[in-house]
């Protein structure tokens, strides 16, 4: 067993894990952060992405070891007392999702995605997301609420340049 | 009394957000594997490595001594306890059904089945705990080809209790069955005979969510939990195969990651983990890996398609002959053997053919069991009429789209009976083409194909027509009973006016991401004039909803929600007779709008529903012999399937060089009857579209020749994602069933059964200059470019 100290949403944990214990592992079974989920063992879906200190990752390439002195952000800490995080809220307006398994990961990764490029055309966008399967919903619907919540932060910002 | 209604418009037809996504979108979800109890035990599954093979030896002792192991079983010690998984659907009096264990007691039939079982504290110590159990296997001979397991002389799957690999051979002809000409006639009289062999691959299900299962044992019975399709189905099987009184098993799905069929059959997991929770007296949970998943959840597809079509040098068409073998697997699955039995159906599709025959053989391999997957018999039907229609154009020098305007049933001869004895209710082709061929640009789209032609491009215009309809709504019990199913096909509803005017609805159909909650509380909504917030649906666990046949085959709406409509008709029909006592008026008089039944002529004497479920709470004043509180069930077995259909338009660029092909336009018209939430539409026909065109381009299960699954992880199965897909151009017309009360059709299957054939005919039209009649599936860049060589395929 080793020791490692996280902040997970926010919160700070100091645990013993094993050292094999993978950080989607450690999220969903010792923390209890069961938004995050697991959809394949390669890598492949990105069910499992959480921001680690302002990088997104999948957890399931991640030892939660590796993550001891981290902050790490899940889809759980994303909504506050004052609403929906404007991705979130930009899937559902958009009807980005239909069972929801890989909606976590895959609003992780739109978030990060656009943290990156905060104006993507509809090919970044694709090509952004396509480490995050859905079987679902054809993508379509998720491109438009990628670009939905771009375009919302757009206008944030304007509307803040404006106000100042 | 008041009439009061804050409700300005109609629920139905507006594209309402789901209420489901809230806690999907915040990650506060149920999915089974999220499930802790106190004492619960993790199982891990030691599977085969070998395709066929006799277990001569199996020691599971060393197991037991690893760290947090409770306990460890070999299939021996369940030899006498476990029953055969359920087949629901013996297709023929004659067919053959070997039995299909749990787990494995003496003989393995194919790669992933379950061969041992470790029950430890976490799921880590019982995966290392696999590793101690020591078993030996005796080679037996794999069968993998279809046609070589049929020959004389072929190595059995079953050599103990089958004589050969053959399950069943399911004949329909409509010369016998009267309902159209003899197929022999069609043949000896044809101007022109064409045949074509088309190959359905197989194809992994491949929902997102892993399968998983928890199992409580509660006195006599047990609690289950699974991710599964078919709660209240999978309670009666349960029930059956473990052999527990039905009334102590209670099962909920709870927050299920897709489904695609994948998720129908009752599974050896499901039922492993239940003997595995009565034996050891404590909660088991069992979760597969994704490699455990795409092993040993069922397959589907895998059918070879022998198909003659015979017609007139005008075009008409006067027959279509159709062999299939379909690959069984190792073992019959719940609706396996039945699902090419449900696309004997759709051969015809929207055409008048005169005369029909039909011929499937069932066959055993020792490979992954097939089992229903969307559309379920429907695509591979699809594919199949569609295909041959392109081919037979071309060798009549027609246009394709000419070829099927000439032989589709016009809109003024609905109903129409086809020649498998279905009768349409509605549907309009002609609305449905000609609009997907305007929103596509199709003649600019041909002269620049001709163009490109003429000046040799390296890259090709193909320009590829899917016409189609399916049967949804699955389906009239005796229609089922006609066809050897083993349940009906009726659906359930409770509608309950709470005392506080607030309804509750329990459906019997159980969603796995579909979006009932949102589509049943609009026609709620309208149906009792209550505001859509204020209807709950109420499904997914067999004691809160103690009836049902489940969600498959596009049947939540066409079934599940008329049941839902006949529910609330009679709650009104309570509340009315509620209203005339408190109103003190007769019935007759009474009229019921916007949630409020007021006297005729007479507005300001009114009721609101709400208050009539507060009468009806109280009982304090309510007509005489009246039974208190304001409820309603309701069972509807539908008269007739529904019959959506459509036209699917693709453009494609193929790349005659280096085989790549990028699809440059999708336009699809689908026809789905009313639709009650636009938004939800089109979500599922985008979600459809992308399995469609997956199988036509990307996805493939394939074997290697000892039966080792090769594409056993995402890496090799190859899911599309986001920039393997292009967006999709969608709209719709809507001919109303006529045989519903919502005029609902069904929506779940449309995409993927007319996406495929619009791609592949699509590739085909690019390279047809090039002398190819054909690409095998999925069209890979390598499959193309030998097509375009003139290679093998």
């Amino acid at each position: 067993m080793t020791k490692i100290n996280v902040t997970v949403d926010g919160v700070s944990y100091h645990d013993d894990v094993e050292p094999r214990t993978l950080l989607v592992h450690y999220l969903r079974e010792q923390v209890g952060k069961v938004g995050t989920v697991v959809g394949c063992d390669t890598s492949n879906c990105g069910a499992c992405t959480v921001d680690l200190d302002g990088l997104s990752v999948k957890s399931c390439t991640v030892l939660a070891v590796q993550a001891d002195g981290s902050e790490v952000t899940t889809v759980e800490g994303l909504a506050g007392t004052d609403g929906l995080d404007p991705m979130q809220q930009a899937f559902h307006d958009n009807h980005a999702l239909q069972c929801g398994f890989c909606t976590p990961g895959m609003i992780m990764a739109a978030r990060d995605l656009l943290r990156h490029n905060p104006h993507p055309s509809e090919e970044e966008i694709r090509e952004g997301i396509e480490g995050n399967l859905c079987r679902c919903t054809g993508y379509q619907n998720i491109v438009r609420a990628v670009q939905a919540a771009a375009g919302a932060a757009a206008g944030a910002a304007a509307g803040a340049g404006a106000a100042s | 009394m008041t009439a009061v209604s804050d409700r300005p418009e109609a629920e139905i037809g507006k594209a309402r957000r789901r209420k489901e996504d809230q806690h999907l979108i915040t990650g506060r979800t149920t999915w089974t594997d999220n499930m802790v109890l106190p004492g619960m035990l993790h199982l891990a599954i030691l599977r085969s490595p070998m395709a066929h093979a006799r277990i001569t030896s199996i020691d599971v002792s060393a197991a037991r001594t690893r760290p947090g192991v409770v306990a460890a079983f070999s299939g021996q010690d369940f030899a006498e306890t476990q029953g055969s998984l359920p087949c629901a659907w013996p297709v023929t009096k004659d067919m053959v059904n070997p039995g299909h264990p749990s787990i494995a007691v003496t003989q393995v039939n194919h790669v992933g089945e379950a061969v041992a079982v470790v029950a430890a504290r976490t799921k880590a110590e019982a995966q290392d705990a696999l590793e101690a159990i020591e078993i030996d296997y005796e080679p037996l001979p794999v069968v993998l080809d279809m046609e070589a397991a049929l020959a004389d002389g072929a190595d059995l799957v079953h050599p103990d209790n089958t004589s050969s690999n053959k399950s069943y051979t399911w004949v329909f002809d409509s010369g016998e069955a009267g309902t159209g000409g003899k197929m022999e006639d069609a043949l000896s009289g044809a101007e022109v005979t064409l045949t074509r062999r088309f190959i359905q691959q197989r194809l992994i299900p491949s929902f997102m969510e892993p399968r998983s299962v928890v199992v409580q044992p509660q006195g006599d019975g047990v609690l289950v939990h699974s991710a599964t399709q078919i709660p209240h189905i999978l309670r009666t099987m349960l029930a059956l195969t473990v052999g527990i009184p039905e009334h102590a098993v209670r099962v909920v799905a709870p927050d299920v990651g897709g489904g695609f069929g994948g998720k129908i059959p009752v599974t050896p997991e499901e039922v492993l983990t239940t003997l595995m929770a009565r034996r050891l007296g404590k909660p088991c949970k069992f979760t597969e890996s994704r490699s455990e998943s795409l092993m040993t959840a069922h397959h589907g597809r895998d059918q070879i398609q022998d198909i003659t079509i015979t017609a007139k040098r005008d075009g008409t068409v006067t027959g279509l002959d159709v062999h299939l073998l379909a690959d069984m697997g190792a073992y019959l699955r719940l609706v396996g053997p039945g699902v090419p039995i449900l696309g004997a159906f759709m051969y015809n599709s929207i055409y008048k053919f005169p005369a029909y025959r039909f011929v499937c053989d069932g066959v055993f391999t020792t490979k992954t069991p097939t089992d229903a997957y969307r559309g379920a018999g429907r695509p591979e039907a699809t594919f199949a009429i569609e295909r041959i229609m392109d081919e037979l154009a071309a060798e009549l020098g027609m246009d394709p789209m000419e070829l099927r305007r000439k032989n589709w049933i016009r809109h003024e001869e609905f109903p129409f009976t086809t020649v498998c004895g279905l009768t349409y209710d509605s549907g309009n082709y002609e609305a449905a083409t000609d609009r997907a061929l305007e929103l596509i640009g199709w003649d600019a789209l041909r002269r620049e194909q001709a163009e490109r032609r003429e000046r040799k491009d390296p890259v090709q215009l193909g320009l590829g027509i899917s016409t189609f309809t399916e049967m949804c709504g699955l389906a009239p019990s005796r229609v089922l009973g006609s066809l050897d199913y083993g349940a009906g096909g009726w659906e359930a509803a409770s509608v309950r006016v709470l005392a506080t005017g607030k309804v509750e609805v329990v459906t019997g159909a159980s969603a796995h991401g579909q979006g009932h909650e949102t589509a049943f509380s609009q026609i709620v909504a309208d149906r009792l004039g209550v505001p859509f917030e204020d209807v709950q649906i109420i499904h997914g666990d067999t004691q809160s909803s103690p009836k049902g046949l489940d969600t498959y085959g596009s049947r939540s709406l066409s079934v599940g929600g008329i049941a839902i409509v006949k529910a609330a008709d009679k709650v009104i029909e309570k509340a009315r007779r509620v209203a005339a006592h408190l109103l003190e008026a007769s019935e007759d008089d009474l009229e019921f709008e916007a949630g409020s039944f007021s006297v005729k002529g007479s507005p300001g004497s009114s009721v609101a529903l709400g208050e009539i479920a507060f009468a009806a709470f109280t009982a304090h004043n309510l007509p005489d012999g009246m039974e208190p509180s304001l409820d309603s069930d309701a069972v509807y077995d539908p008269v007739n399937f529904s019959f959506p259909h459509g036209t699917h338009l693709c453009a494609i660029d193929v790349d005659t060089e280096t085989g790549m092909a990028k699809i440059r336009k999708y336009v699809c018209v689908d026809d789905v009857g009313n639709p009650i939430n636009p938004m939800i539409i089109e979500g599922q026909v985008h979600g459809g579209l992308a399995q469609g065109i997956a199988q036509a381009m990307f996805e493939e299960a394939v074997f290697d020749d000892a039966g080792n699954l090769t594409t056993g992880t995402f890496v090799d199965y190859t899911l599309p994602s986001a920039s393997d897909l292009p967006s999709f151009t969608t709209d719709r017309t809507v001919s109303p069933s006529t045989d519903n009360p919502l005029g609902v059709k069904g929506v779940g299957e449309a995409g993927t059964i007319a996406s495929t054939p619009a791609v592949v005919n699509a590739v085909v039209d690019a390279l047809r200059p090039f002398g190819v009649t054909d690409v095998r599936m999925p069209m890979t860049p390598e499959r193309i470019w030998r097509a375009v060589q003139g290679g093998a395929q």
